[in-house]
């Protein structure tokens, strides 16, 4: 037998053994079924939610009574969740590109460009990842709706970024930025030097290097890292609240689930067809990304 | 630690140092320096505000105001950096390579240090002073921190959390990420099912697992919680899932786990899949088993990226509040920690001296993370 013939065949026993299935497919069940309980409840009707298991309605999948679209109806009905939708669209998409467009600057800076105290700036911003954001917020928000002054000289001018777009933007930039210098730096950093080398020998400088090498084949790592941090901002609460408010004109569509709940008291049987309204983006963008972590985007090129 | 993790990292590209200028020039330098990485960020953050002025009105279309601001945000930051760019492309020459580091990493800093270093600070500031921030108490609050008893219950639970949840997430994360390599078909299924808790906010993950550890005692209506519902089929009593100490912090950590698996996963399989396939087909066609294919070749070469993800999820698992918070009165359960007492000080406590010094503790407890990190990019600027 050649060699090819013997990787084939090692190839085809690599693959797909009962072991590797099943346990796949353990896993993957563990993983599936509290969701799966929310979704089953998200079709059931109000006093059944309330008095009976929801895994009771999967023993009589075809009876109707089990089953209603009433949630979701109402839960859309609402009213305002076009308008939350464009918001949040309006606030996640500029949120993602920023930190990582910065990051990916930054991180090619600390792994490729020589500057004094680059470790111990890099030290200092990976640190920063520890912040509890909620520490943060009072301090920025005097910031936004006050500037700061040092005795008397204004270290911050008083720009008025409460309530406005920007304002969540460089707040979500600020508490993405850490993880992501750190993650790309990382990456950035273990792409082998032959290949930077060789491009400053033809005469390229940083920016172009940075352009027509590293970002394409970074495209995984800031891939990955975007697809992160946009489902993290879309599902923010916490500080589009704060810095852009809870105004029927300006609300995010965390905010106008979270009035859904606060408007109705306690109501989980609109909540779980709310929930699922609100990740149907944040998966539609993890599905369409799904192909920048399949094999053999980077083989080769970078590591080899 | 081993003799190449002590010599100086490498200059990383192939620019000869300047000759040491003189100490005029230097100054110049250091002037310009700045310039370059405050001044002209700043002019174009208020170039973008005045374009923002637009966003402000209330009155405009709203689809013509998210495009807008859709637009500016995007092209916004590319235009910063560009621009910057070429502005150093105008000084002189001997200054340029000098000030073009800071162009890359000048906005980054100068967004840290406003947002995350300057509340820090005042962090930092208020934490030896009483509840009311007024007059300095000294070190009372840190006394405070080290022998309240809730306290020491939420460090000892806290170390509990960063031990336990990176290790069962990275473990899972990576056993699954290498065997759904192997699938024949459905890795993007499987996967993506993983994944799938990531995409789910706070609020959502409360309302999940509610379903899960729902408890209602004996004679007060149908248990709809799934594992009292298991309970009751195998004819147990129901358990208040959520109440049994010390049991209780682990139920916690599985939603952590739950939640933050997928990420592990996703990280390590884009660096599983990175591994040229020449590499492990000669080792396969040498007669290695695949067990040692993923000891002496998968794990080696992902090792940086285990690394990363474990220090992201014991950094993550340090600051975890949301779910503590959420899932019942954390002081009556025992299941305190040290982020949630930071928020209860904080916010609901009313005292500011308290929160802020169990938040100066936080960011001690991270020192060793960083420092094994470092550590860790040194080897790796002196392999390269």
């Amino acid at each position: 037998m050649t060699a090819t013939a013997v990787a084939a065949k090692k190839e085809e026993e690599r693959k797909g053994g009962w072991f590797v299935r099943i346990t796949i497919v353990v896993v993957v069940l563990l993983w599936t079924i509290p969701t799966l309980g929310v979704l089953v409840s998200s079709f059931r009707p109000e006093q059944l939610v309330d008095s009976t298991g929801w895994w009771t309605s999967l023993a009589h999948p075809l009876r109707d009574a089990e089953w209603t679209l009433g949630n979701y109806r109402s839960a859309l009905s609402t009213g305002g969740f076009g308008n939350a939708f464009l918001n949040s669209l309006a606030v996640a998409v500029p949120s993602t590109v920023i930190p990582v467009t910065i990051a990916a600057f930054a991180a090619y800076a600390f792994s490729w460009m020589n500057f004094r105290g680059r470790h111990l700036m890099f030290v200092a911003v990976v640190g920063l990842m520890v912040v509890p954001l909620q520490m943060a917020l009072i301090p920025i928000l005097r910031l936004y709706t006050g500037g700061a002054t040092l005795g008397g000289v204004t270290v911050f001018p008083d720009l008025d970024l409460g309530g406005t777009f920007l304002g969540v933007w460089l707040a979500h930039t600020a508490f993405g930025l850490p993880l992501a210098v750190y993650l790309l730096r990382n990456y950035i950093g273990s792409l082998p030097s032959s290949i930077i080398e060789s491009a400053r020998i033809d005469g390229a400088d940083h920016f172009t290097i940075f352009w027509r090498l590293i970002i394409p084949l970074s495209v995984p790592a800031l891939a990955a890292f975007a697809i992160f941090q946009f489902l993290w901002v879309w599902n923010d609460l916490l500080i589009a609240y704060v810095f852009l408010g809870g105004s029927h004109e300006n609300r995010v569509l965390t905010i106008a689930l979270a009035d859904l709940v606060g408007s109705r008291g306690e109501n989980w049987h609109l909540l779980t067809s709310a929930a699922f309204v609100s990740m149907a983006l944040p998966m539609a963008v993890f599905f369409s990304l799904q192909r920048y972590f399949v094999r053999g985007l980077t083989a080769g090129s970078v590591k080899g | 630690m081993s003799s190449s993790v002590q010599t100086p990292p490498r200059g990383p590209i192939l620019v000869p140092e300047p000759p040491p200028p003189g100490h005029a020039r230097s100054l110049r330098a250091t002037v310009l320096r700045v310039v370059g990485a405050v001044m002209v960020p700043l002019l174009a953050v208020g170039l973008l505000w005045w374009t923002l002025d637009f966003l402000r009105d209330s009155d405009a279309n709203r689809f013509l105001v998210v495009g807008v601001a859709l637009v500016v945000g995007v092209l916004g930051v590319f235009g910063l950096f560009w621009s910057m760019n070429r502005v150093v492309d105008w000084l002189p020459e001997r200054f340029q390579e000098g000030a073009r580091p800071y162009v890359f990493v000048g906005p980054a800093l100068v967004i840290l240090s406003v947002f995350l270093v300057y509340p820090v600070i005042n962090t930092i500031l208020i934490s030896f002073k009483d509840a009311q921030s007024k007059s300095f108490v000294g070190l009372d609050n840190y006394k405070f921190v080290f022998t309240d008893e809730s306290m020491l219950r939420s460090i000892r639970n806290t170390v509990g959390w960063i031990v336990l949840v990176p290790l069962v997430a990275v473990t899972v994360g990576l056993a699954f990420a290498t065997l759904a390599d192997r699938l024949r078909r459905g890795e993007a299924v499987a996967k993506s099912l993983i994944f799938l808790p990531m995409a789910i906010s706070f609020v959502g993950a409360a309302i999940v697992w509610r379903f899960i550890y729902s408890f209602r005692p004996e004679g007060f209506g149908t248990n709809i919680g799934l594992l009292n519902g298991i309970a009751s089929g195998l004819g147990h009593d129901p358990v208040p899932w959520l109440q049994e100490r010390p049991w209780n912090n682990l139920m916690l950590m599985v939603i952590m786990v739950w939640m933050q698996t997928g990420f592990a996963m996703i990280v390590l399989s884009a660096a599983i899949k990175a591994i040229p396939d020449e590499i492990v087909e000669a080792a396969r066609i040498d007669g290695a088993s695949e067990m040692k294919v993923f000891r002496h070749i998968t794990i080696p070469t992902i090792l940086p990226t285990v690394v990363v993800v474990t220090t992201y999820m014991v950094i993550n698992a340090l600051k975890v509040f949301d779910i503590v918070f959420v899932m019942g009165n954390a002081e009556a359960n025992g299941t305190e920690v040290i982020a949630e007492r930071m928020i209860r000080w904080f916010f609901i406590g009313d005292n500011n001296g308290r929160g802020a010094a169990i938040a100066v503790v936080l960011f001690l407890a991270v020192i060793p993370v960083m420092y094994w990190n470092i550590r860790r990019f040194r080897e790796q600027e002196a392999i390269r």
